[in-house]
């Protein structure tokens, strides 16, 4: 039971910060948990459909297919969530700061609401389908259907109470700086998301791993540990990242400032 | 003279061989066999590898170039029997 409840906990986990860091960076913002919720449903149901076509994917782009699909699906992840914070940017202050003027948002239909649920639908699908993927293979492998089960809602309620934890720990900082470190907390995230992208596609042999690694930390902070795994997840940190991906996450942080800055050069005229 | 693609085998669990050796420094393509009906997860930090392998089917994949040393993988889904090791050898 219990190496099932550690593989689900460890994928989970992943979907779990991304929930939690999506959910607490749009406190008040009517919806916003409905809509995560949603993209988790949703999420899970995908994973299903990836997971029963795991072999044809596979087999894909010359046997590659599984790379270009991790590598799309968190690009995607990493696009939406850059959009969603800097659209947060705009809007998210004066929403944590005058929450009446939320229901105005609302109604005026500024509020993309749907992308959380389409960032929760990305994130839940690539983690989701290896959860479906390793639990299929258990029962076919005559592990018993109780051992499984049990395996997996341990696991699941791990990798939910980890969430509560970071949840109710954001929720100690004040609202005033709340705001600013959801924002980072997202951009490092994607990043991060960018950065295992490029893994990826250089796994593909798309793109040069130029220095490989660039360095290594693992004696020091091994990124496989609940620690190391958090960190990956939340802010990219990876012990033995490649030159490509270094110079992605750099990047990718400077496209996003640069998004943030020129949005807060030009407020949108609806702003306020 | 065309090289041979070096194959991994999965089967019971186990990989075999449970030692692969490769040149270094270049690009090498590796085919991944899993015999058994059960799928497996290659995996390896030291190559920064993670790939899923279906029941009864085979994955391609690429490592390298890779400097002298011994890389580590193993099954993610059995990792207490799937363990093995790529060496690395030669002048790079």
């Amino acid at each position: 039971m219990l190496p099932v409840a550690i593989i689900v906990f460890r994928e989970v986990l992943e979907i779990t910060l991304v929930f939690t860091v999506l959910l607490v960076s749009t406190r008040g913002l009517a919806g916003g948990a409905k809509a995560a919720w949603m993209g988790v449903f949703f999420g899970g149901l995908g994973a299903c459909v990836v997971a029963y076509f795991a072999a044809a994917i596979s087999s894909f782009a010359e046997g590659m297919g599984q790379e270009l699909f991790n590598a799309v699906v968190l690009f995607l992840a990493a696009v939406l969530i850059t959009w969603h914070t800097v659209w947060m940017s705009q809007h998210g202050r004066e929403m944590a700061l005058h929450l009446k003027e939320v229901g105005r948002l609302v109604k005026r239909g500024e509020k993309p609401v749907y992308i959380l649920a389409i960032i929760m639908t990305v994130a839940t699908l690539r983690e989701g389908s290896e959860i479906v993927l390793f639990t299929c293979g258990l029962l076919a492998q005559g592990v018993s259907v109780p051992e499984a089960l049990g395996g997996g809602i341990l696991g699941l309620a791990a990798g939910a109470f980890t969430g509560v934890l970071l949840y109710y720990g954001l929720l100690q900082v004040s609202s005033k700086r709340l705001f600013g470190l959801t924002s980072w907390l997202l951009i490092l995230l994607a990043a991060g998301m960018v950065a295992q992208a490029v893994g990826f596609l250089s796994a593909a042999g798309w793109v040069p791993e130029i220095v490989s690694p660039l360095w290594d930390s693992s004696m020091f902070l091994s990124e496989k540990n609940l620690l190391g795994k958090i960190l990956h997840t939340l802010i990219g940190y990876s012990d033995r990242p490649t030159g490509a991906q270094v110079i992605a996450y750099l990047a990718t942080l400077g496209v996003i400032f640069l998004l943030l800055k020129f949005v807060k050069n030009h407020p949108s005229s609806q702003g306020k | 003279m065309a090289d041979e693609i070096p194959v991994i085998r999965i089967k019971e669990h186990r990989f075999s061989p449970p030692e692969l050796r490769i040149p270094v420094g270049k690009k090498i393509k590796i085919l991944v066999n899993n015999e058994d009906a059960e799928p497996e997860e290659f995996e390896s930090y030291e190559l920064r590898r993670e790939k899923f392998v279906s029941g009864h089917s085979a994955i391609v994949l690429y490592v390298g170039p890779l400097k002298p040393g011994v890389y580590k993988y193993f099954g993610d889904f059995h990792p207490q029997t799937a363990q093995g090791r790529l060496i690395a050898e030669g002048n790079s």
